[in-house]
């Protein structure tokens, strides 16, 4: 974007409108013809409200989903930095679900373009791309997307309303603007005498906001951005008093539970609940077609008297066990492909005689989500209105799918979005709120908190689908001179965006091949084809999505490169990333650094480097392992990240190791598997994760290099799982191709 | 069916039957809602509560069975008065997602009372039954410390 056009939607784009005792501002949207999803007088222009200001204070109001990731600590700091108000004062609270806040970072995703190489012809499109989130209304918390979304529009949120309440109180004094100064959440006169912002909040909603000449603050003089901030968050998070879907009481509330087909999308043909009629505290047993739900005055009786219901399911739509699932998805390499994103060079030239050749298979299992907080939903069903209280990613669709599953329409619903127990993509979904809805529905009038059990939870995901990988390299004199990568799964994309809008998008799918057709190397040839395989079990959005099989791929198969060409895997990276990307081989560099890497080890330690760059931020992960009496110890790992700028240094530290753990745990132990079309795992016991005992000391740098945003949420996933397998592979001399590695190796318990 | 229970100092009486885990009756009846849901079958630790002070899983206790006296993560401290494991979890910015960490608190608290200067090895023991997704593992292990400094100092 021009910086011209960037100026002129500064100037079109902010307002603020009259709320109840105060002011809101915000930001104008495109055609201004979204409505404000808040209250506002008449005769005010439509905004996106991102500050209240009452007599209560200072409300930031975030557009985006509290799900850890610390979105209500960094959107409020962008606001903060603008306005001057002390950070203790700062309230913070989810904005109510609204086409305005849709998500304009969402789709910089979707363009079929290698995103590390931005010319001005590709910034425009990514530009333009924002508006297709707006038409979707996808007020979607997801893709890594918060800050690079909010970075401009919330600080200038901030700045017009300190500016505006200059004004108000400029025009109480009959002084100018520029006499005055803000401090505290006051403006301060020549006097020194505060007027706090509460005071001017009405007179300020009463004249038109300044939104010429605001110059946001430089980077050098920020004291909110750049630093730790502490968690808005986190003394509800470290008192109880965090209010999650789950934690929602209404008066008169009933409490229910369900049992769906575990055949996935298979029918019910029988149910026989006459036992669990009688059982004490039920109160209803509603057939739902393709499961049941109880409700009941508790929810441990509703789950109970779940069990005792005897249901006879039919056959699941697609084969009944993994094995015969992967034998589809491997055979779909050899289809034509659905994508060919990167064909630099000549991937099919026949190598010399001196050159040295390499072939990989590799697969990865069905994954699930498994947040701490089971799926939930709260709803309360009136006739004409449905109200619905959940953790959601996706409140605006939630809204929309719920409302029409009760038939009513979307302006009849309203979901109010708590506290998030985990989303890692899981919570972008709407079964929970639909199915919610419809129980609520059998009740008009009594509000019904619907709890799944682990059980259920575990067994009814939108799972990581299953992957498999061809890869074919040739070294010719110890570099990488071809990459030919073919990858098959399920997509996620056609399969969620047909749930979503009911349209399967034609055209090369990008989000089965991030990770390994957009990676910065530059390999002279480089082919990257995506193979999609047509399979019923529904998947959706894990962290970091394709990024998350295709990361391991390709890095272990880089790293198999490097060992076949006798070179150090992580200066064989580095000759792929120089020239090509100069922040990616600074994260390599970095890890180096930090590691103090040498290409040695002693025996009985081993280490593996991996990078993967994502969701516009390259990361790179060195781990050490270590044989504890024939079980594998992982000991340490290093982390370096260029997020261009690093708007709050402990939060994206909490999430590079989050992303890590989050892919260790998936490497070491994940797999959903199938059998009688049912899934295999019920419960943590037997689809566990990593615990304290078992995560590496860890250790992140951040770097600031590149010349935009990137996300953070996600982007340490993808090089996890390789970084782990490469290490092992130090230690073992053993290449593993398939995940998990539990299966090949005992880890410490 | 009615149970009376003893939770953080008051005295409730819930109309369940005996075998209702202490859990939901903690949830559902008597809307002390910090202690949290997450497996039902005692492998991740969401539901901590202290019984006489010890860490015990509420989602396994039938109500029946419930020996003493409950703290939960309400009884143990409160925004403005946080116990000193609270106020090392602030220290430290420990929650990511939060959902777990009601139970890793508990479950520290009770190792602190035990153990006022565990080792790594203790550490590990005591909250390996505590899983946390978002993986913030290391924060809680750093906050242990401080809390168990601060508990020795005071």
């Amino acid at each position: 974007m021009s910086r011209f056009g960037t100026i002129a939607r500064r100037t079109f784009l902010l307002g603020t409108a009259a709320i109840a005792g105060g002011v809101a501002f915000g930001y104008y949207q495109y055609a201004r013809a979204l409505p404000n999803p808040l209250p506002h007088g008449e005769g005010q222009n439509p905004i996106t409200p991102y500050v209240l200001i009452d007599q209560d204070g200072v409300t930031i109001i975030t557009p985006r989903a509290e799900m850890g990731q610390g979105v209500y600590t960094t959107l409020a700091a962008l606001v903060a930095e603008e306005l001057d108000v002390t950070w203790e004062d700062i309230r913070v609270a989810h904005g109510p679900p609204d086409q305005a806040y849709y998500n304009g970072g969402l789709m910089s995703h979707g363009l079929p373009i290698n995103d590390y190489e931005r010319s001005g012809f590709q910034e425009m499109m990514i530009e333009a791309m924002t508006v297709v989130p707006k038409m979707a209304a996808l007020q979607v918390t997801g893709g890594s997307t918060s800050m690079l979304d909010a970075y401009e529009k919330m600080r200038l949120a901030g700045a017009s309303a300190r500016e505006t309440l200059k004004q108000a109180a400029a025009d109480r004094l009959g002084l100018s603007r520029a006499d005055l100064r803000t401090e505290a959440g006051a403006v301060i006169p020549p006097d020194g005498t505060p007027i706090p912002y509460a005071d001017l909040a009405e007179a300020a909603a009463r004249i038109d906001p300044v939104t010429r000449g605001i110059e946001l603050r430089s980077q050098d003089s920020w004291r909110y951005l750049g630093q730790s901030m502490p968690r808005t968050d986190v003394v509800a998070k470290s008192t109880g008093t965090a209010t999650f879907g789950a934690d929602i009481r209404l008066p008169g509330m009933k409490h229910a539970t369900l049992r769906m087909s575990p055949r996935l999308g298979g029918e019910m043909r029988h149910f026989d609940a006459s036992a669990a009629e009688a059982m004490p505290g039920v109160e209803r047993i509603i057939d739902l077609g393709t499961g049941i739900a109880v409700v009941a005055s508790n929810t441990w009786l509703a789950m109970q008297a779940a069990e005792a219901v005897e249901i006879e399911w039919g056959p699941a739509p697609y084969p009944e066990s993994s094995a015969e699932m992967m034998e589809i998805i491997r055979a779909a390499l050899d289809n034509n492909p659905n994508s060919t994103l990167r064909n630099d060079g000549d991937a099919d030239e026949a190598p010399d005689a001196a050159d040295i050749v390499l072939e990989a298979e590799y697969t990865v299992p069905w994954l699930a989500h498994s947040t701490m907080e089971p799926m939930n939903a709260v709803a309360l069903y009136t006739g004409d209105a449905l109200e619905l209280w959940c953790g959601t990613q996706a409140p605006v669709l939630a809204e929309q799918k719920a409302a029409e599953a009760v038939g009513l329409d979307a302006a009849q619903a309203t979901c109010h979005v708590t506290f998030l127990g985990g989303g890692f993509g899981r919570r972008g979904e709407t079964d929970f709120a639909v199915l919610a809805a419809r129980i609520a529905a059998e009740m008009p009038g009594t509000p019904v908190k619907t709890i799944w059990s682990r059980d259920e939870d575990m067994r009814h995901d939108f799972y990581r689908p299953a992957a498999a990988a061809r890869m074919h390299g040739v070294i010719r004199q110890g570099f990488a001179h071809t990459l030919d990568g073919r990858v098959a799964a399920p997509s996620v994309t056609r399969q969620s965006l047909n749930r979503v809008a009911g349209f399967t998008p034609p055209g090369p799918d990008k989000g089965h091949v991030e990770g390994m057709f957009n990676q910065p190397y530059g390999i002279p040839n480089y082919r990257v084809q995506g193979h999609l395989a047509d399979l019923a079990v529904p998947i959706g959005f894990w962290r970091s999505v394709g990024n998350s099989f295709n990361g391991f791929f390709m890095e272990s198969f880089i790293d198999e490169m490097a060992h076949a060409a006798g070179r150090d895997p992580l200066a064989f990276r580095l000759d792929l990333a120089r020239g090509e990307h100069a922040p990616t081989a600074g994260v390599l560099e970095a890890v180096a650094d930090m590691a103090n890497w040498s290409g040695e080890t002693p025996a009985g330690i081993g280490r593996g480097v991996a990078m993967t760059y994502s969701f516009h931020t390259p990361v790179a992960i060195a781990m050490e392992v270590s044989d504890r009496d024939g079980a594998i110890s992982m000991d340490r790992a290093w982390i370096a990240c260029d997020v261009g700028t690093a708007l709050d240094p402990g939060i994206i530290e909490q999430q590079m190791i989050s992303g890590l753990i989050y892919g260790l745990s998936a490497a070491v132990m994940g797999e959903i598997s199938f059998a009688g079309g049912e899934v295999e795992q019920f419960n943590f016991p037997d689809y566990d994760a990593l615990r304290i005992h078992q995560v590496p000391q860890t250790e992140v740098r951040i770097l600031e290099t590149q010349p935009h945003l990137g996300g953070v949420g996600e982007p340490s996933t993808p090089p996890s799982m390789a970084a782990l397998a490469n290490a092992i592979y130090d230690l073992t001399g053993e290449r593993i191709r398939d995940l998990p590695l539990n299966r090949r190796f005992d880890f410490i318990l | 069916m009615a149970t009376t229970l003893t939770i953080n100092g008051d005295t409730h009486t819930v109309d369940l039957p005996d075998d209702v885990p202490l859990l939901w009756a903690l949830r559902d009846e008597i809307g002390l809602t910090g202690t949290k849901f997450g497996c039902g079958v005692a492998a991740c630790g969401a539901c901590t509560v202290h019984i006489e002070g010890e860490a015990v899983r509420s989602c396994q206790i039938a109500l029946a069975d419930v020996w003493g006296p409950v703290t939960t993560i309400e009884g143990l401290g409160q925004p403005g008065n946080l116990h000193a494991v609270q106020a090392a979890w602030v220290e430290h910015q420990v929650a990511q997602c939060g959902y777990c960490q009601s139970g890793q608190i508990m479950q520290a608290a009770d190792l602190l009372s035990r153990t006022p200067d565990p080792t790594d090895q203790e550490i590990d023991d005591a909250m390996a039954g505590n899983l946390c997704r978002c993986g913030t593992y290391d924060r809680i292990r750093a906050a242990i410390r401080t809390a168990a400094a601060n508990l020795q100092g005071a």
